[in-house]
């Protein structure tokens, strides 16, 4: 069965996920739930389709989770990364101290030697990055103050990898230098030695941070931008990817966790106007990779250790969870995380992480653990992670309702990572002015464009100008169109205008649409799909050219203003009355050639029928001239009759 | 109160706000918020619905003829109202429909202002640093009534709103929200009515 080809594997994945997740969503387990379960399902102990491979399929998936923390550092600035020093370094490296020295002691009373212990100890600390952040966002609780503690202490959690990892070799030397004093004078000396090469060692991971901090603030805007000038969207999407797996070449080579690289390329990045682009292109694959991820955990489920040593097993699950959530749970009151938040804290980082199978068999490799007790925290690990969604949805269907105020919090803290109340979708001659007003009247505006020669000067300008064809429902998405306000459509491609205007309306129908017509037919697609807040893009000019004739040809000033006002509440009277013509009779308008011209017959007609100044009657004192005449005439008459 | 009187026999009270900048408004602003919701009282904010100043004229007039009495609400500039209504004044009260010969579209219709000064009351009097009492500088519009053949109510104005407070800013909506209602349901006897120089001064009456 293993030796199959790549399409039925694919086969094999694909379905697993397609059926599965819909359904796990569907009964409120959310994806990761249905990816762990489909993974189950096709692993060796059920259906048998995915065997050994299962685990390189889980090395390569991996690769989701770099690509999720150079997502997540994308949302991040350097300053809100500054801001969250505290829980990144007090919590999180609390938590990963507590956790590690009280799993450590329960490893000594099942008779594990220190080493191995405290190596387990290490191990357990870690959560999973996939899991929580995945589970987080679908839940869309990742910006409440829960959410953003969790990050912290998943953060330092990716950075404590890096000595754990050199750590981990020693406590195998010390195993084998225990008693001979010979072997204690290498296993010295073997310290020295990686001692000094961990010098070399930081000395290069310098260098190499240093170069991802430059290279993505001064020069990956060139990079990005000579890319993006050449129109090609598959070629900027495999700068994007070449980007990241670039990084995790490098950090692997300098010993360092890609994932964190990605991260710190990600919070460099984040002040790119590249950014929402990216981040529109590398979101399919990380969903993707991240659920293969999941089906790979699931597959690796040892089915029968589980069934040969049950007892063993199931007590030391409920072992780490428990001891995870108290120390989790006591940290969070200690940070001020009180009620269902701390609920929630506690309980998202209450499991194993991926970093764990990769500890677990790097330990094995350095004979620090026994196949056996590798084999029992394996699955240990990979039955605490699929508990995780299990306790969530207990926590929110059983607990939270028992507790007072728990839902009050659910939106406190939110970071501002600088969304704006209004995008401006196209930002040529046209959309500028409007951003222009914005500013003046201190609105910022997230500015959409696929022009990069615009985005150069603009950026100067203090404008958030994002590349990219607004058209792609990731970008809009990216752009924050679920917090704005209001979306304006001011780019002159009439179908791109009007696709914009659905994706809109269909995905978020809070947004106020406000558009700019082109011609009249696209003024009758906007009032077609309801959108009454549209202007014609030249009207306005055309209308104060007009004023300014009718001044010439010797009208006063405030007659010629108010001639234009009328004129143009009573063009958008008729605009309204041919939008009924229109939808009424679309094929007379298909006709290319002919449109224009239909329209200004249509037009002139309405002009010449009824002369619009004749309902201006306004400081017009004609009837009061005739009636005082007609006064004076029958007071003259009456004073001519009494002589 | 309203148990005797039948819903026909209420008056239809339109209110024109008048106000160029309402979200600096803190008294205007909860005055209207006071009447807003009340029934057979139709609000219309000038300057929402004609930003351009460009006033729709025949649905204006409309308006007028469908209500029995018609409040002018807006803060007092330069002893005058805002320009807005001065506007709607010279384009809706058309000669041959407000005034004139033929011009009777109006008549028997009441007219109420509703002002706010920054000064105090004793600044409006003769001997008072603006040489002129309210009634005095509100001559124009009472003109302009009775030009129309309507009967100018006496106003209901809140003097001192510079330095308000918000319990004074509460009472103010309060007296609004009962002299409309009162208005409406036909409270007020015409007698009452023409003794008074405010009509703030008949809330203190048993009615």
């Amino acid at each position: 069965m293993h030796d199959q080809s790549f399409f039925f594997q694919a086969l094999v994945y694909l379905t697993a996920a397609v059926i599965s997740v819909p359904i796990a969503k569907r009964l409120g387990f959310g994806s990761v739930l249905g990816y762990l379960v489909a993974g189950i399902i096709i692993g060796p102990f059920v259906l048998g389709l995915i065997g050994e491979e299962g685990e390189d399929v889980m090395h390569f998936a991996e690769f989701g989770v770099v690509m999720m923390l150079f997502l997540i550092g994308l949302e991040l600035r350097p300053s809100l990364l500054w801001q969250m020093r505290r829980s990144i370094f007090g919590l999180g490296g609390l938590q990963l101290l507590v956790t590690t020295t009280l799993i450590g002691a329960i490893a000594l009373a099942f008779r594990q030697t220190i080493n191995e212990a405290l190596a387990i100890g290490l191990i357990l600390a870690l959560s999973s990055t996939a899991m929580i952040l995945q589970t987080l966002v679908e839940r869309g609780q990742i910006k409440t103050s829960a959410g953003q503690a969790s990050f912290s202490v998943l953060l330092m959690q990716d950075i404590a990898v890096i000595p754990i990892l050199a750590l981990l070799p020693l406590l195998a030397s010390e195993i084998h230098g225990a008693g001979a004093a010979g072997q204690h004078d290498e296993a010295v000396r073997t310290f020295a030695g990686i001692a000094i090469e961990g010098w070399f060692k930081v000395g290069l991971i310098l260098v190499v941070i240093t170069g991802i901090v430059l290279v993505g603030r001064f020069l990956s805007r060139y990079i990005f931008r000579f890319i993006a000038q050449t129109g090609l969207r598959e070629i900027f999407t495999a700068t994007a990817l070449l980007l990241i797996v670039a990084i995790a070449v490098v950090m692997d080579l300098v010993g360092l966790s890609p994932a964190l690289g990605a991260f710190l390329a990600g919070v460099v990045l984040a002040d790119n106007e590249y950014r929402h682009e990216l981040e529109a292109n590398i979101e399919p694959f990380k969903g993707l990779l991240l659920g293969l991820f999941f089906l790979a955990v699931g597959a690796s489920i040892d089915f029968n250790l589980l069934l040969n040593q049950p007892g063993l097993i199931i007590a030391l699950l409920v072992i780490l969870i428990v001891v995870k959530f108290i120390v989790l749970f006591l940290l969070g009151r200690a940070f001020r995380l009180r009620g269902g938040q701390g609920m929630l804290f506690s309980l998202v980082l209450a499991q194993g992480g991926e970093f764990a199978f990769v500890l677990i068999s790097y330990s094995m490799q350095n004979q620090v653990l026994s196949l056996e007790a590798s084999g029992i925290l394996l699955i240990v690990v990979a039955l605490s992670m699929a508990s995780t969604p299990l306790l969530l949805l207990l926590n929110e269907k059983l607990i939270l309702p028992m507790m007072e105020d728990s839902t009050n919090e659910q939106v406190a803290d939110v970071i501002d990572d600088g969304e704006t109340p209004v995008i401006i979708a196209g930002f040529g001659r046209f959309g500028v002015v409007v951003g222009r007003l914005l500013i003046a009247n201190g609105f910022t505006a997230t500015v959409l464009d696929d022009n990069p020669d615009n985005i150069q000067v603009l950026r100067k300008f203090g404008f958030k100008v994002y590349y990219g064809d607004a058209t792609r429902p990731g970008l809009l998405h990216a752009a924050g169109c679920d917090t704005a306000k209001a979306l304006v459509i001011a780019v002159d491609d009439i179908s791109k205008a009007l696709k914009i205007a659905d994706l809109a309306q269909r995905d978020y129908p809070h947004l106020e649409l406000i558009g700019r017509a082109v011609s009249k037919q696209h003024a009758y697609e906007y009032l077609k799909r309801g959108i009454t807040n549209y202007e014609h893009e030249t009207f306005s000019a055309s209308l104060h050219v007009g004023i300014k004739t009718l001044v010439k040809l010797g009208f006063n000033p405030y007659q010629a203003h108010r001639a234009a006002k009328i004129f143009r509440h009573h063009n958008n009277a008729i605009e309204k009355e041919l939008f009924k013509h229109y939808e009424e009779d679309e094929k007379k308008y298909l006709s290319e050639s002919m449109r224009f011209a239909n329209e200004l017959e249509d037009l002139l007609k309405s002009e010449m029928q009824q002369s619009i100044h004749a309902f201006d009657t306004a400081w017009d004192n004609t009837s009061r001239r005739e009636e005082a005449a007609e006064a004076a005439a029958q007071n003259n008459s009456e004073s001519a009759g009494k002589k | 109160m309203e148990t005797d009187k039948t819903k026909e026999n209420r008056n239809r009270v339109l209110v024109y706000f008048v106000h160029p900048t309402p979200h600096k408004s803190r008294l205007n602003s909860a005055m209207l918020q006071s009447v807003e919701e009340l029934k057979d009282v139709t609000v219309r904010k000038l300057y929402d619905l004609y930003p351009d100043f460009h006033i729709d004229i025949k649905l204006e007039q409309q308006l007028l003829m469908e209500h029995h009495v018609i409040v002018w609400q807006h803060p007092f500039y330069w002893y005058s109202a805002p320009p807005l209504l001065k506007e709607w004044i010279d384009l809706v009260l058309e000669h041959g429909f407000a005034f004139g010969h033929e011009g009777n579209v109006l008549k028997g219709k009441k007219v109420l202002t509703v002002t706010t000064t920054g000064g105090r009351q004793d600044a409006y009097r003769e001997d008072g640093r603006n040489n002129f009492t309210m009634r005095q500088l509100l001559a124009p519009f009472e003109q302009t009534v009775n030009q129309c053949k309507m009967t100018y109510l006496p106003p209901f104005i809140v003097h001192g709103s510079l330095l308000i407070d918000e319990e004074h800013i509460r009472k103010a909506a309060t007296d609004y929200r009962k002299i409309i209602v009162l208005l409406r349901d036909k409270i007020f006897s015409n007698n009452e009515l023409q003794k008074t120089t405010y009509i703030n001064n008949l809330l203190d009456l048993p009615i």
